[in-house]
């Protein structure tokens, strides 16, 4: 599912900010990327939703070698991944409707089907009775769900979340990590970055710990030899 | 949800002036058009007016029968092949033709001027003009032909002259065009940059994502363009009717052919299909550069 070997990046001309990352995610895994701030976890979850290529290194996505893909391979696979951007990136002059069903309609999929799927999935995190509120009038924890609702929505193999649990308070963070636990007893590669460490420590999933561009322990995650 | 939504939302900044823009050059851009096609006009009615004729002169001899010059001549020219008629121009004719330069005063009677004939020619017939002048010199003392062809082509030579002029107007205005189009496309770029890198990372292709930029772009050229056009029209108009009493072209042919007219309805065409394909092209240059 998600392979790296030895991989380095560094942003244009600068320093290594990630040196010999080597791991391995089996499909339907749930994982924890931890580290303290500034340690590398934002950097290594660009490696994996694709905004970023390696500087050196092999990295393997859903079968796919990134490393040597040609650019114009990359948008069929980046639609096999969900996101939840830290900051949800949701766009302020679209309705929350039309957010959610942005990833379908990329993909080419302009049918009824978009909307009843994107009402469901709404409904599924509580906001079906914001369908038309634009993301700029709802609070921040709703804002997150819009976020989560659009990042599975095209029911991507591997989901993402970026520091999801950051602007929320214990509880409301177990709640979210209990919601991407049911997206990854279907199936879903789930990897959720966060520098909380006593929220990571209340579930048994393994974990991939980063400091200082390098990965420190892979508790429970296979190392590649 | 029926219709698409707008993903890149519509600019606030240097976009919003593009339309005005390019109304201005297309302003520009259909009267130089109409300028260059009015020249041609003008080049086609010359022509015809002085293809086929040709004139002959008899310079002014107080010691000689001019009319007996002039009859000699005239008998010469019918009998000549290639030569549909040979008509002399009386005196009072010659006047009226004097008579910006020397008044209505009868001045003319006291002055030695040339006796003039008008000479039509068979299109068909290939006359050797040069033949023909031998042979009068030989027959009339001072008879000259003035065929108007050097003087013809001096003035279609400038005409022409001026419809390179023209056309190169037109085409530094389209490149001033192309210019402010890419500088308004890439500020709208850096303004949605957001918005356009959630599209990215969410799995939207360049084309994608082009396609909305280009869409705006042939809108507010195709508004930009008919405005440029109708303006023009507002000018160009009241101006050709107020030529046309003058006898001056400054409107292209409207009825036969049609085909100049038409050109100038492409000209806002022309603008939005500039607009497109330049948006088009900086906006995936731009993502060109994207991972």
């Amino acid at each position: 599912m998600v392979r790296f070997e030895n991989v380095g990046m560094r942003y244009g001309r600068g320093p290594e900010v990630l040196r010999d990352i080597s791991f391995t995610l089996d499909a339907g895994t749930f994982s924890f990327l931890t580290g303290p701030s500034g340690a590398g976890k934002s950097s290594l979850l660009k490696l994996l939703y694709l905004a970023q290529r390696p500087s050196r290194g092999l990295v393997t996505l859903l079968g796919h070698d990134v490393s040597t893909m040609t650019r114009a391979g990359l948008p069929a696979l980046r639609r096999q991944i969900g996101i939840v951007f830290q900051d949800f990136r949701l766009l302020g002059h679209l309705s929350v409707l039309d957010n959610v069903a942005l990833p379908l309609r990329i993909a080419g999929d302009g049918g009824p089907r978009v909307r009843d799927n994107a009402v469901e999935l709404l409904e599924w995190v509580g906001l079906g009775e914001k369908l038309q509120a634009r993301p700029t009038t709802l609070s921040g924890g709703e804002q997150q769900r819009v976020a989560i609702a659009r990042a599975v929505i095209s029911k991507p193999n591997l989901l993402l979340a970026d520091e999801p649990t950051g602007n929320v308070d214990d509880h409301v963070g177990y709640r979210l990590v209990r919601l991407f636990e049911e997206l990854y007893k279907t199936g879903t590669t789930v990897v959720v970055a966060t520098h909380n460490k006593s929220l990571v420590n209340r579930f048994q999933h393994p974990r991939l710990v980063i400091e200082n561009g390098e990965l420190t322990d892979v508790s429970g995650v296979s190392r590649v030899s | 949800m029926a219709r698409q939504p707008v993903l890149v939302p519509d600019s606030e900044g240097a976009g919003r002036f593009l339309p005005w823009v390019i109304a201005v050059m297309t302003f520009l851009a259909t009267l130089m058009t109409a300028g260059a096609l009015a020249t041609d006009t003008a080049i086609r009615g010359w022509s015809s007016a002085l293809t086929g004729t040709l004139t002959v002169e008899i310079a002014a001899d107080p010691d000689a029968d001019m009319d007996a010059r002039v009859a000699a001549t005239v008998t010469l020219l019918r009998t000549t092949a290639g030569v549909r008629d040979a008509r002399p121009l009386e005196r009072a004719e010659i006047a009226r033709l004097l008579e910006p330069w020397l008044g209505r005063n009868g001045l003319i009677d006291d002055l030695p001027v040339p006796r003039l004939i008008d000479v039509e020619l068979d299109d068909a017939a290939e006359l050797d003009i040069g033949r023909l002048a031998g042979r009068l010199a030989e027959r009339v003392p001072g008879a000259r032909i003035d065929d108007h062809t050097a003087w013809l082509d001096r003035l279609v030579h400038l005409a022409r002259g001026l419809q390179f002029l023209a056309a190169g107007i037109v085409l530094l205005i389209g490149l001033a065009m192309i210019c402010v189009i890419v500088f308004a496309t890439r500020a709208a770029f850096a303004a949605h940059h957001d918005v356009i890198e959630v599209l990215h990372l969410i799995g939207a292709r360049d084309a994608y994502i082009a396609r909305h930029f280009q869409n705006h772009a042939l809108a507010m050229g195709l508004r930009g363009g008919l405005a440029g056009l109708a303006l023009a029209a507002l000018t160009l108009l009241p101006l050709g009717y107020a030529a046309a009493d003058l006898g001056l072209p400054v409107l292209p042919e409207l009825s036969s052919p049609p085909l100049p007219a038409a050109l100038l309805l492409l000209i806002p065409a022309a603008a939005a299909l500039i607009a497109l394909v330049t948006a088009r092209t900086t906006v995936l240059r731009a993502l060109s550069r994207m991972p």
